[in-house]
């Protein structure tokens, strides 16, 4: 019969034998084997190059310039910083203080981002208390309550188009609404709108695929125990699923701590800020500050820039560690 | 107690189990050996699943302080049954349930009960231990706390207990606040035995406990099955028919029905009897083929 004919044809290709040391392997499958993986260290290494040489230029750059009065110190308007930098090779050698030099007056200001630290810390602190629970609540609607029921794949295209908006439309957004439309002053407040706007559909995406990853045998468990659906997500699915929360969070608050497009034209962006005002009042924020500095052209700038810059991972860095570290020790183990 | 006795023994009937007599009529070969109180009756069951029929024709009747088995080939709507009692195919999409299942004669499905309160009176532990991701005392105070008992030395005495009830208190009281995820497969299943009688219910719905533990948990979970009967009334689904025979007191075979048109399955119930009859005489030849190992 053909059909045991063919099949013994087979039997005799796959044939080896018994001695295991014999390499029945050809050749050209090492040969591609190894192209394979050349090519995968390859593509690795060529999409860890602009990211290493990101971070390693703006510590060289930026590390120096940032001290403690650096992060403290008022911003110097444009026409000091230019004018600073007619007399000042570097910012570290500019010194107000020094007495003894003439030609430096002792009312020129002492360049720093301080206003642009808080004015960031504030934004994006109240961006994060407007978007964070508003984002959880709602991606638990989605995957505890409303699962694929119309008006939750309605709400999921929404949150995915959302995603695709570019940062500055969301700007125009809060600029139209709350400045020209409700009258509100440009603030920090205004300015956390955008970035709530912005960091919205991240958080509810990310934090609804957390609460897939919870297994259902854990929802089943609870509810086999007389449990309603509020309280084994409060009780078993947030707990559970904590870990992610705070991850896909974090990862909008960076996101939100870095923009500058929504910033631009709501929070007013001037460098003095008066202190008492600093949430309802005009503001600005480091990624701003950097825009600002580089655009204005100057020996100076751009070191304050590159400190901006350095300033803001930084804090970036310092605000995912807390998150993780506070909610590994939430961790439901 | 034996069931093939019951004929010697006139038990005082409740109310409801008169409709189980009816249910009788329609398999003529179920003499419905009903010793004790009737817990649930099950007649004319279906569940579907968005418009399919999974199982058909389920009349059973469980009875108060024994272990019913459920047994059957892979796909026949055991579990799917089981998860009737205590309404749980509620939490699937699609599924819906006809004919009536009545828990002391009120109706499982009926408009005016909440599933919830079905689930606090019938407990229910899982095919893969699936205790939560917080400490074994967390994990055995989760219903109690649900039920709003706070204080703390009221829980302390519900988790003992529960933990003993379970078997396995001596195993874990040193390390209670330790997660429950720490234990092995077979002391996870007595966990999540344990904390369902933290709650107290009536009935402890099983669903193949023991398939994912090896032969001396299994034996384990079997003892406590036995002790714990006299305060509860088991029913368990087991793929294991040496299982069914040791432990249940009566056994309900289900099996698979193609149907030529539509060439679907449906599961249906083929036998409910007393497990000894079930394993040394029963009244189908599919039940016979079955337990002798000659099909499934």
């Amino acid at each position: 019969m053909t059909a045991t004919q063919t099949r013994s044809s087979v039997d005799e290709r796959l044939k080896v034998p018994r001695d295991v040391r014999v390499s029945t392997i050809k050749g050209s499958r090492f040969r591609r084997n190894r192209i394979a993986t050349i090519g995968m260290v390859a593509a690795f290494v060529l999409a860890a190059i602009p990211l290493l040489f990101v971070i390693g230029n703006v510590v060289v750059k930026g590390l120096p310039v940032v001290t403690t009065k650096f992060l403290v110190s008022d911003i110097p308007n444009n026409a000091a910083a230019t004018e600073l930098s007619s007399d000042c090779d570097t910012l570290r050698k500019y010194d107000p203080t020094a007495e003894g030099d003439d030609a430096a007056p002792v009312e020129k200001p002492q360049p720093g981002m301080g206003r642009a630290v808080v004015g960031t810390l504030i934004t994006t602190a109240l961006a994060a208390l407007f978007a964070i629970p508003l984002g959880i609540l709602a991606a638990i609607y989605l995957n505890e309550y409303g699962k694929q029921s119309r008006l939750a794949r309605f709400i999921r295209f929404m949150t995915d188009v959302m995603t695709g908006v570019p940062s500055i439309v969301m700007g125009i957004f809060i600029y139209e609404l709350w400045i020209v439309r409700f009258g509100f002053p440009r603030s920090a407040l205004a300015a956390s709108l955008a970035l709530a706007c912005l960091m919205l559909p991240i958080v509810v995406r990310s934090s609804e695929e957390m609460l897939k990853l919870v297994p259902n045998t854990l929802r089943e468990a609870s509810a086999g125990l007389g449990s309603r659906t509020w309280k084994t997500t409060l009780k078993v699915v947030l707990p559970a699923a904590l870990p992610g929360l705070v991850s896909g969070s974090m990862l909008a608050v960076a996101r939100a701590a870095g923009e500058t497009a929504p910033v631009l034209f709501t929070i007013g962006a001037i460098n003095k800020v008066a202190a008492a005002k600093t949430i309802t009042g005009q503001s600005t924020t480091l990624s701003l500050q950097i825009y600002n500095m580089i655009t204005n052209g100057g020996k100076l700038s751009p070191q304050m820039a590159w400190g901006a810059a350095f300033t803001l991972i930084a804090i970036v860095l310092i605000l995912t560690t807390i998150a993780r570290t506070v909610s590994a020790r939430f961790v439901a183990r | 107690m034996n069931p093939m006795t019951d004929e010697e023994t006139p038990v005082p009937q409740p109310a409801p189990t008169q409709f189980s007599d009816l249910a009788h009529e329609t398999a003529e070969d179920h003499p419905a050996p009903v010793a004790g109180t009737t817990v649930f009756d099950v007649t004319d069951l279906s569940v579907l699943y968005s418009g399919f029929r999974a199982v058909k024709d389920v009349n059973i009747d469980i009875t108060e302080h024994e272990i019913t088995a459920f047994i059957g080939p892979s796909g026949c709507g055991k579990t799917t049954v089981l998860r009737c009692f205590n309404r749980m195919n509620d939490l699937i999409e699609g599924a819906a349930v006809e004919g009536s299942l009545k828990y002391h004669g009120v109706d499982l499905y009926e408009k005016d009960v909440n599933p919830v309160e079905v689930r606090r009176r019938i407990g229910m532990v899982f095919q893969k231990p699936n205790p939560f991701p917080k400490s074994i005392f967390e994990n055995v105070a989760y219903g109690p706390k649900l039920a709003g008992i706070k204080k703390k030395s009221e829980l302390d005495e519900i988790v003992e207990k529960a933990l003993r009830g379970a078997a396995i208190w001596d195993e874990v009281k040193d390390r209670l606040n330790k997660s429950g995820l720490g234990l092995s497969g077979g002391q996870q299943q007595r966990l999540c035995i344990a904390r369902a009688l933290a709650v107290n219910p009536e009935v402890i719905l099983m669903d193949e406990p023991c398939s994912a533990l090896d032969p001396i948990a299994t034996g384990r979970i079997e003892d406590l099955m036995e002790e714990i009967k006299q305060d509860y009334t088991i029913i368990i689904v087991t793929h294991n028919m040496q299982q069914a025979a040791r432990v249940s007191d009566r056994c309900a075979f289900f099996t698979t029905e193609v149907n030529p048109d539509s060439d679907q399955r449906t599961g249906t119930l083929v036998e409910f009897d007393a497990t000894e009859k079930m394993f040394s005489n029963p009244s189908d030849e599919r039940t016979e083929n079955y337990v002798t190992g000659r099909f499934g």
